[in-house]
């Protein structure tokens, strides 16, 4: 599909953002995240954990109880507070009629990492108490560690009744969401969409303890430094919680309610790297941009900014700024940066976020940068990576979000200035 | 313990299964289903943190006598009566 095909397809297959929420260890609103990925704020901190004990971790400060009870808070998951927090500032934003909307024609899809190993873990910790007898295991247990929980939460407390599930993508899993949705509203199954992904990864030891021994966690004595992605001393991933939703619905019926357009997406691709468990695999991951931009029927100079997963691991970055190179390189006007230095990785939520912080270029023409770069490895040198201070471009009218994950997944998203 | 350190058990357990609600207006004499937002998965969470807290045993067939205060705290008097507060 050429570019110019894109802007003929009918509004009804042409699928816009048109309201985002989100919480971010350095914000708790789109214009609080950008303000700081602007002013060089991390959401790095302290953080000790049972078992692991003390580490480091980016940590969301949102008010649960804005639009959850209390008494549903403490029934259901951090992931699904996080979510309802999400969806809910996201309506908001959307400016969406919500009480007169048909909730059954609403679907919500949201990416996770992983899920359930918080509650398993607590409970395990709460039976140990007792001699670990079972008599006292928790009959929240289940609901709170189906799948497809945090989506099933939004969708109790919005009074959806349209589809909802979680789509696990392993660290592709924001982007992954938002695809869900996109091909959910050209097949007409759904009018409406909450789309993106959460994490409450912080919340379980194990994800510290096996990065820990993959050797693939962050230390630093200045936490703000821990998450240091391109940078020679780099020396892994920082783990972090958080969320982004956006309201995803056709052209056609945003144009007819009048609907602020936050972006349009015109392309986006998954694809698997058959590699390895855990080491990604540049070649897979520049067939995965380069299949996006031929469905959004771009060349990659017309990509303005990439947004990068890399999480700061020694491998894993090279790899990915050896894909990039191969993709991008000729490209005189694409800027790079990476949002994790900022906020580690938010796993589930990694790729949603990381597109909202770019999001705001799109009118101010300012592209935020990866921030701990102090002495660049020569592995990661990218044409156009923007690290330190933020940098004014001539215009930003295309947007490419890498998201990548374990057992080789990879996802590309690109999102267009809607004009 | 004795009837009103049970009741206060009680009421200590519903701040924490139910902290939206307003207990200072409990009428023992009425069913907590009638005054509080509660379903069976919250009854499930009285039961569980009885068990917790003071090691007492509901078995399921006597659920129902958990339904007021009066007769939960009336209920649970025999079996918590060697219970130190």
């Amino acid at each position: 599909m050429s570019h110019s095909q894109i802007n003929d397809l009918p509004y009804s297959q042409r699928v816009v953002m048109t309201g985002i929420g989100l919480t971010a260890p350095n914000g708790n609103s789109l214009a609080d995240f950008r303000d700081a990925l602007l002013n060089a704020r991390s959401g790095i901190q302290p953080y000790e954990i049972r078992y692991f004990g003390k580490t480091l971790a980016g940590v969301c400060d949102f008010e649960v109880t804005r639009h959850q009870s209390r008494k549903d808070a403490r029934r259901g998951t951090r992931a699904g507070s996080v979510g309802i927090y999400c969806a809910n500032e996201a309506l908001q934003n959307s400016g969406i009629d919500w009480e007169n909307t048909d909730k059954s024609r609403v679907g919500v899809y949201i990416g996770v990492t992983e899920h359930g190993n918080v509650e398993t873990e607590s409970e395990i910790y709460q039976i140990k108490q007792f001699d670990y007898d079972t008599k006292y295991w928790t009959h929240h247990h289940n609901p709170r560690t189906v799948a497809n929980n945090p989506a099933g939460e939004i969708a109790l407390n919005m009074g959806v009744t349209g589809p909802h599930y979680t789509i696990g993508a392993a660290c592709a899993a924001g982007n992954a969401g938002i695809i869900q949705a996109v091909q959910m509203l050209r097949l007409g199954e759904v009018d409406l969409a909450f789309a993106g992904g959460v994490s409450e990864s912080i919340h379980t030891f194990g994800i510290f303890a096996g990065f820990a021994s993959q050797g693939a966690l962050a230390t630093h004595e200045d936490p703000t430094k821990a998450s240091r992605p391109f940078d020679k001393n780099r020396n892994g991933i920082v783990v972090a919680e958080g969320g982004c939703v956006y309201v995803i619905e056709r052209l056609e019926d945003a144009k007819r309610r009048g609907a602020q357009i936050i972006a349009e997406i015109v392309g986006y691709a998954i694809n698997t790297d058959a590699t390895d468990f855990v080491l990604p695999n540049a070649e897979r991951q520049a067939q995965c941009m380069r299949l996006a931009l031929k469905r959004a029927g771009l060349a990659a100079e017309q990509i303005d900014i990439v947004s990068t997963h890399a999480t700061g691991t020694p491998n894993g970055d090279i790899l990915e700024c050896a894909a990039i190179r191969e993709v991008f390189d000729h490209s005189e006007t694409t800027w790079v940066n990476n949002a994790k230095s900022f906020i580690g990785h938010s796993m589930g939520a990694a790729g949603a976020l990381e597109l909202a912080g770019n999001l705001p270029a799109f009118a101010d023409h300012v592209v935020h940068p990866t921030i701990n770069l102090d002495d660049l490895d020569e592995e990661c040198a990218l044409r156009g990576l923007v690290h330190g201070q933020p940098r004014e471009v001539a215009k930003v009218d295309y947007i490419l979000n890498n998201s990548f994950g374990m057992l080789g997944i990879n996802s590309a998203l690109i999102v267009k200035r809607f004009v | 313990m004795a009837p009103e350190e049970i009741r206060q058990a009680i009421i200590e357990i519903l701040e924490d299964i139910a902290p939206d609600e307003d207990l200072t207006s409990l009428d023992d004499g009425v069913s907590f289903r009638e005054q509080m937002e509660l379903d069976s998965m919250d009854f499930l969470d009285i039961v569980m943190e009885l068990r917790k807290r003071y090691r007492v045993q509901v078995p399921e067939e006597d659920y129902a006598q958990l339904a007021s205060m009066n007769s939960t705290v009336k209920y649970l008097e025999p079996k918590m009566v060697d219970v130190a507060v």
